[in-house]
């Protein structure tokens, strides 16, 4: 697969997600849209004791925005919802081409999409899984 | 017939020097323009611009002149009986915009009903949309089936006595087919229902003549057939554009105007509020000028070529499902399609790093997508400037998506 068109990270996450599943008893549950292109997901996140201990999404989009939801909720499982809004911060940075190296590290996997901060297309794609974090976090949805 | 088939080539099309590798695929959202409309467009203002319509010197006369020499122009293309019913706007969006909006207001009431195609363009549908919830009148979709036909059984059946508009598209900017406008319009005028014909897709690509298809209107937009952004058409039968009240008012569609009232100016210029678009009703006469020259046997023969080639090519292809009709003659230029497993944004996104341009999305037909039960499609449109080496590099990307995707096969 040396012509992968996003790479191997994304490719791999898009195809054979982690978290892309159902989970009806989640403790919390928030929807995201994308109306340019009809996109939508819904997140689900169990919080118990001030720690995201488990995370879903289902529902239809690109490559870039499934590996996006997938890779961060790898990255925000075990942490804190103050950490998960750190690290969405982070990303948001990395899309806009503002993020150092050693930040970038701290994105682990999610680094994998910085050459979205060249497809201005594709920017509300990348985004979608982390603004409906975000939202959910703020007490959106349920 | 005319035929020049010179004028089938590429090389009239100065955007393809400068993109000299690009494959346009878009046609039906927009298509390129040949040397000689913006050559037109450009002597205009270089030569014959001014105000038109109210100035009493030679340089407006000669204005007023293009623009009324377009609009006889426009006439003869699609065979009205007047210049009066042909009414210069911005593009088909308006015009069906100012049918709701004139027409419409003056005559949908409470209970009416109105019939919309499933497969319409948001353009022809959001009109009716809020006329209708606006009124109190009811909403119905006419459905087609899997391969996009609608049959006049079906619509029999959706139309009742209360219907008193219907409208459809003479070409879906998704299946491509041709929809049996003519049969519509005898059955609509038997129900005392006014037919609405969207043309954005036929009239570029096959002879529309509105007295042969008996429409009450025909809308459609001159970008789409060569000619520049910002100009389009709307036909309407004379003794309903008549009865109808102005749409925009200001200056130019008024005869007499006090502080209490004021008397309109008659058909067409009571629709043509503001100073008007010379430059593009010249730009679309120029288009005129070349279809008419190139002829539409060969621009459908071409296309019809181009169509039938990419159509064979990609039902070789697995995993590809192409929307509509399961045969090239009834796609006009026009393939939408759907591939196992890649949605239609990383599609479009392969394409374009190939310079491919396609269109991936719901292409403004959001119903007739949740009607066939898909989230999105990938679109290519042809023009009869394209050819087969544009339909091969097409083919050789697309055959290569789902191994970029990271599928075995």
């Amino acid at each position: 697969m040396t012509d992968s068109f996003y790479g191997e990270v994304l490719a791999d996450h898009n195809l054979h997600p982690l978290h892309r599943h159902d989970m009806p008893c989640a403790t919390h549950v928030c929807k995201g849209l994308n109306p340019t292109c009809g996109d939508d997901i819904e997140l689900h996140l169990d919080i118990h004791d001030g720690i995201i201990t488990d995370g879903s999404f289902t529902g239809i989009g690109c490559a870039i925005s499934q590996a996006s939801a997938d890779i961060m909720l790898e990255l925000i499982i075990g942490k804190t919802p103050e950490q998960a809004k750190y690290y969405t911060a982070l990303f948001r940075r990395m899309i806009s081409g503002e993020i150092t190296e050693d930040e970038l590290e701290e994105l682990e996997e999610a680094g994998a999409l910085q050459n979205v901060s060249k497809m201005p297309a594709r920017v509300k794609c990348a985004l979608l899984s982390w603004n409906t974090m975000e939202k959910l976090l703020d007490g959106g949805d349920s | 017939m005319m035929m020049n088939k010179a004028l089938l080539s590429k090389s009239n099309f100065p955007v393809f020097d400068v993109y000299k590798d690009l494959v346009y695929l878009d046609n039906s959202a927009t298509q390129q323009k040949p040397k000689s409309v913006v050559d037109a467009v450009n002597t205009y203002y270089y030569e014959q611009n001014a105000n038109p319509l109210r100035g009493l010197y030679d340089l407006s006369v000669k204005a007023t002149d293009a623009y009324e020499d377009s609009r006889e122009k426009v006439r003869g293309f699609i065979g009205a009986k007047s210049v009066k019913e042909i009414i210069f706007t911005r593009n088909a969006s308006e015009s069906l915009n100012l049918v709701a909006y004139s027409w419409g207001r003056a005559n949908i009431i409470t209970g009416d009903e109105i019939l919309v195609a499933v497969s319409e363009h948001h353009s022809d549908l959001l009109p009716w949309q809020l006329l209708a919830k606006e009124k109190g009148a009811k909403l119905n979709y006419l459905e087609c089936d899997e391969f996009g036909e609608y049959t006049i059984d079906a619509f029999r059946a959706a139309l009742t006595p209360k219907t008193k508009l219907f409208a459809i598209a003479q070409i879906s900017n998704v299946f491509g087919r041709v929809n049996p406008i003519k049969e519509f319009a005898q059955i609509c005028h038997e129900n005392g229902t006014i037919i609405v014909c969207d043309g954005a897709q036929s009239v570029p690509h096959i002879p529309v003549d509105v007295q042969s298809l008996d429409v009450d209107f025909l809308a459609f937009s001159g970008h789409k057939m060569l000619a520049p952004m910002g100009i389009g058409v709307l036909y309407g039968r004379k003794e309903l554009l008549e009865k109808m009240p102005p749409f925009l008012s200001g200056g130019e569609m008024i005869e007499y105007v006090t502080r209490e009232g004021a008397t309109y100016a008659e058909l067409p210029h009571k629709f043509e509020a503001g100073t008007v678009n010379v430059g593009g009703a010249v730009g679309l006469a120029a288009a005129i000028d070349y279809i008419n020259e190139l002829g539409f046997d060969a621009i459908e023969q071409r296309e019809n070529e181009l169509t039938e080639l990419a159509f064979n090519e990609m039902k070789k292809i697995p995993h590809i499902h192409i929307i509509g009709a399961d045969n090239a003659a009834d796609h006009h230029g026009i393939l939408t399609f759907t591939i196992d497993g890649v949605h239609p944004h990383d599609i479009a996104a392969i394409f374009d790093a190939d310079n491919v341009a396609i269109r991936a999305g719901h292409h403004c037909a959001q119903p007739l997508h949740q009607h066939l039960g898909v989230q999105s499609t990938t679109r290519m449109s042809l023009a009869f400037y394209n050819d087969e080496q544009d339909i091969e590099r097409f083919i050789a990307t697309l055959k290569t998506i789902r191994r970029r995707m990271g599928y075995d096969g």
